[in-house]
């Protein structure tokens, strides 16, 4: 049986690994997609803990509503991404610096 | 599977092209949803595969096809170093970070927590046999129905407000 401190480790490694590619990157798609690996280290938290909780489940049912918030999150962003690329014709978060009229 | 996952998602990261990255990051998904299976939870582990590959990352690769054509020549000119200059406080900050979160994991000891003890004593882990999916379908409607119906709203305000956002402006 794998131990819930291994579960806790990946986690931990794929969250930093998230919040790497949110500070560094030069692209917006890229920045969202370290947002996604840092969501899905959370599920992985959820998950691994909700195994022992047979009764409610609460675990699972939380990460099904996780990965529901992140389709959402994912869906808004990626239309306001096509917008300002419209705009500025570029999607580098550094570059965009005026304010629309 | 932690080591795929762990190496693709490296790889996420590190990789300059758009592209390469997200098809890594496909295999990043795939890679949790068979950690998903290693708990026991195949419900979450199927959702997973159906809305991140099927739904989201789909919408990335549209996104970056709609905007992408000069990315890709400003990807191809500019040839950076492994770790350049820039990147140095993002790299210094997240292995600080993760020097303490690891330090914090290990020092938790998260497999002699009460609960966790207590619901072992009672019976209450997931086994193997167990048919998971009729016992969410179940909870979902009973205890978890008032979650359930907030977060169904909130997707359809998404998807509205997505929809709103991307249309083509008549005027203005």
């Amino acid at each position: 049986m794998i131990s819930l401190t291994n579960y806790l480790i990946v986690s931990v490694a794929l969250f930093c690994i998230g919040m790497y590619m949110v500070l560094s990157k030069h692209n917006a798609i890229q920045i969202l997609i370290g947002i996604e690996l840092m969501l899905n280290a959370a599920n992985l938290n959820l998950v691994a803990f909700g195994k022992y909780d047979s009764a409610n489940n609460a675990g699972q049912i939380f990460t099904l509503f996780t990965i529901v918030m992140a389709a959402a999150t994912t869906a808004v962003a990626l239309a306001i991404i096509l917008n300002v690329y419209k705009q500025y014709k570029t999607i580098d978060p550094d570059k965009i610096d005026k304010l629309g009229d | 599977m932690a080591f795929i996952t762990l190496g693709s998602a490296v790889f996420v990261a590190v990789t300059k092209n758009l592209v390469r990255s997200i098809f890594m990051f496909f295999i990043t998904l795939f890679g949790l949803a068979g950690l998903y299976i290693v708990c026991l939870a195949d419900f979450v582990a199927i959702t997973q595969i159906v809305i991140y590959i099927g739904g989201i990352l789909v919408l990335m690769l549209f996104a970056f096809m709609l905007s992408g054509r000069d990315n890709l020549n400003n990807f191809l000119a500019q040839r950076k170093p492994f770790i350049s200059v820039k990147n140095l406080p993002a790299v210094i900050l997240v292995l600080l970070f993760l020097v303490v979160m690891l330090n914090m994991v290990v020092s938790v000891d998260a497999d002699n927590f009460d609960w966790i003890k207590k619901s072992i004593a009672n019976k209450n882990t997931l086994l193997p046999t167990e048919n998971t999916t009729e016992n969410i379908g179940v909870n979902l409607m009973t205890k978890y129905l008032l979650p359930f119906e907030a977060i169904s709203v909130l997707l359809m305000v998404a998807l509205v407000g997505a929809a709103h956002l991307s249309r083509k402006e008549k005027k203005v």
